[in-house]
């Protein structure tokens, strides 16, 4: 399949209210060309809503959406040549496997021979050449994922759209068919919008990851910025695993802001540059549970009882409890293994901890 | 191990068996009333329709070999497939009303459809003779708006026969084409459009298939129930809208010929199974009916 131009998406200040639901505040967005985008939020977070103002389905209440330097705002979902695939996959149950596929081709008058053609290359794509006969029914879960994939995928959209395309099949298959999707776009880079949420997956398949909350964009960047510097605790309980320890922030010293932590005496301190919390007083301290380490030593260190310890295969959890009666884990290749009640230390690398601010 | 699993696979056959058992019980009291009620007599029927004067097939050749009933017998048909036509084509878009409309306008419009069930259909069809004569308000109304000079001539005729039983049998088409609009994946449509459908394209095809085991659902209800259409026909009518069964009734009125009308009976029932057989074979007509 050719590689074709694929255009950029931009939000001007689009917000939309269900009554007195505000699905989505008034938000501001760039896609870039070619760019894998995924929207992961909690249910009701407005994902749907605002994949489906991009869709045409729905009008906004305000603001501009640009498609490729063009406003769309006003124009019909048939008019904005945006591939769509839907939760529940929407296959057209009528048709058989190929008659879906050759659906939105037909429409725009492609016949005979390259019909057929387009058809069964882009049956082989998700790999499901020589199934084109079938009925609908008659293939499984995943299968019909690719079926609306490459529905979806055939008529060469400028923005690709995905609505948890995943959600409905089981966890070996997801896996499958994430590498699958994030293949087909590494292959042919086509502007994707992905809705999830299912952390795991955003991280695996996108290019940059936005994290949506009460129909906010709370903080968007690839995934490695958003796991190593989220904003807040909430977005580091979002993704991945976290010790978050309450601590108080005391002042910035040289480059170096130092605070304390609850239930512990002493002061300890992390590189001012880029903290999401820097002004003195409460703060919590965000430290991941592979940057935890078993200390011998005292310095730069906490006292935590082991309360369990669980075998990963080739890594191992140990779940903490701190001082104040915080919880929380370390995961390392090969820990000591401790019985449960021992007392140890931990201690870890200043920049590999985070200050965050106290509320959410 | 195994003995858990059969005693298990025991206790989940004497479950099936206990449960087979209920239902049946449940459905005995109206089983016993349909073999005393309806399945004797048609049984007494079937056997009537053989015992003629001149032996057994009499009746039958008599029906099938006479060309006025053969007349009778197609008016019949041509009746009940226009009838058929009629009310599909009215009952579509106001199905598809009725899937539009929420709250207050949604009961008003359902009960617009169903209060015509709840009244006796001699009463609906006399109201028909008062609104259809000559000076009634039909009538007065087209004069008034100056469609026409004269008084037309709506009553004792097809026009009369046709406007009764589209009325009467308009929400038997209407129901089922309701149920199908009602299960349709608004996604579909939805996709459709993404995929840069025309509303029309959508329409033909993608909303209009789906629709179309309903159609053949209300289609087949309408057209069974025209077939053995008897007052409407016979009180708004006029002499040529002679039916099947308003000729069985003459037979068995006016002219005392059990047998031949029970043979006519027999026919009418054996075109009504074949047309539900044919169609069963495309829809199952049980799940077309319920609304989910
Ligand atoms: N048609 C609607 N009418 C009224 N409220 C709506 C409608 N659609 C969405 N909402 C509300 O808007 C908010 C955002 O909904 P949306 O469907 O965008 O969430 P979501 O992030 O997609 O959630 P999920 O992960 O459960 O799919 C929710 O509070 C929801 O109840
Ligand atoms: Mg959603």
């Amino acid at each position: 399949m050719a590689v074709k131009e694929t255009h950029g998406v931009r939000f001007e200040q689009i917000c939309k209210s269900f009554g007195e639901v505000k699905a989505l505040r008034p938000l501001n967005l760039e896609i870039k060309p070619g760019e894998f985008l995924t929207l992961l939020g909690p249910s009701g977070s407005g994902k749907t809503t605002l994949l489906n103002i991009v869709a045409g389905f729905l009008d906004p209440d305000d603001g501009r959406l640009i498609l490729g330097g063009q406003d769309v705002t006003a124009l019909p979902p048939r008019a904005r040549n945006i591939g769509m695939v839907f939760q529940n996959y929407a296959l057209f149950p009528h048709m058989s496997v190929a008659e879906n596929v050759a659906y939105g081709l037909k429409v725009r008058g492609v016949k005979g021979m390259a019909l057929q053609r387009q058809v069964n290359e882009a049956l082989e794509m998700v790999q499901l050449g020589g199934y084109g006969e079938r009925a609908i029914d008659q293939l499984s879960g995943g299968q019909q994922q690719r079926v609306a994939l490459a529905r979806a995928m055939v008529i060469e959209p400028d923005l690709l759209l995905m609505d948890e395309p995943l959600g409905a099949l089981d966890r070996q298959l997801r896996k499958h068919v994430q590498l699958e999707i994030r293949r087909l776009h590494t292959k042919s880079p086509r502007t994707t919008i992905y809705v999830t949420h299912d952390q795991e997956e955003a991280l695996v398949m996108s290019d940059r990851v936005a994290i949506m909350r009460n129909g906010r964009i709370v903080q968007i960047g690839t995934p490695g910025e958003l796991y190593e510097k989220p904003d807040s605790a909430y977005i580091a309980r979002f993704l991945g695993e976290s010790n978050l320890l309450p601590v108080k922030v005391l002042g910035v010293e040289k480059d170096r802001i130092a605070y304390s932590i609850r239930g512990y005496e002493g002061t300890f301190s992390t590189p001012a540059k880029g903290q999401a919390e820097n002004t003195p007083g409460e703060a919590q301290l965000l430290i991941r549970p592979e940057a935890l380490r078993v200390s011998q030593t005292d310095g730069n260190s906490l006292r935590v009882v082991v309360e369990e310890v669980v075998y990963l295969g080739e890594l191992t959890a140990t779940k903490l409890r701190f001082a104040d009666g915080q919880e929380g884990w370390l995961r390392a290749m090969k820990s000591p293994a401790h019985q449960p009640g021992a007392v140890i230390r931990v201690t870890w690398a200043p920049e590999d901890t985070r200050l965050l601010p106290a509320k959410d | 191990m195994t003995r858990v699993e059969t005693t298990h696979a025991w206790r989940g056959h004497d479950q099936r068996l206990g449960r087979a058992a209920m239902t049946f019980l449940l459905f005995l009291p109206a089983l016993i009333f349909l073999a005393v009620w309806f399945v004797w007599p048609l049984g007494q029927l079937i056997l009537l329709s053989f015992q003629g004067e001149d032996g057994a097939f009499a009746a039958y050749q008599e029906i099938l070999t006479s060309e006025v009933f053969r007349i009778v017998f197609f008016n019949t048909l041509k009746l009940a497939v226009l009838v058929t036509i009629i009310c599909t084509i009215l009952a579509y878009p106001a199905a598809w009303l009725l899937t539009r409309v929420k709250g207050f306008w949604f009961s008003i419009a359902l009960y617009c459809i169903l209060v015509p069930f709840w009244i006796s259909i001699l009463v609906r069809t006399f109201s028909w003779m008062l609104l259809l004569e000559r000076s009634g308000p039909v009538n007065n109304f087209l004069i008034t708006l100056g469609v026409t000079d004269q008084p037309l001539k709506l009553l004792f005729n097809d026009l009369g026969v046709y406007i009764g039983m589209v009325h009467v049998l308009l929400p038997y088409a209407v129901l089922p084409i309701y149920s199908s609009m009602l299960k349709i994946d608004q996604r579909l449509l939805l996709a459709s459009d993404s995929l840069g459908a025309s509303g029309r394209t959508t329409f033909f095809k993608i909303f209009l298939p789906l629709t179309l085991p309903g159609v053949t659902a209300g289609a087949t209800f309408v057209f069974l129930l025209a077939l053995g259409f008897y007052i409407t026909p016979a009180l708004l009518g006029g002499p040529h809208n002679l039916t099947a069964a308003m000729l069985i009734d003459s037979f068995v009125n006016e002219r005392l010929v059990w047998p031949l009308a029970a043979a006519a009976s027999v026919i009418l029932l054996v075109i009504v199974l074949v047309v539900l057989a044919v169609t069963s074979r495309f829809v199952s007509l049980g799940s077309s009916v319920v609304v989910k």
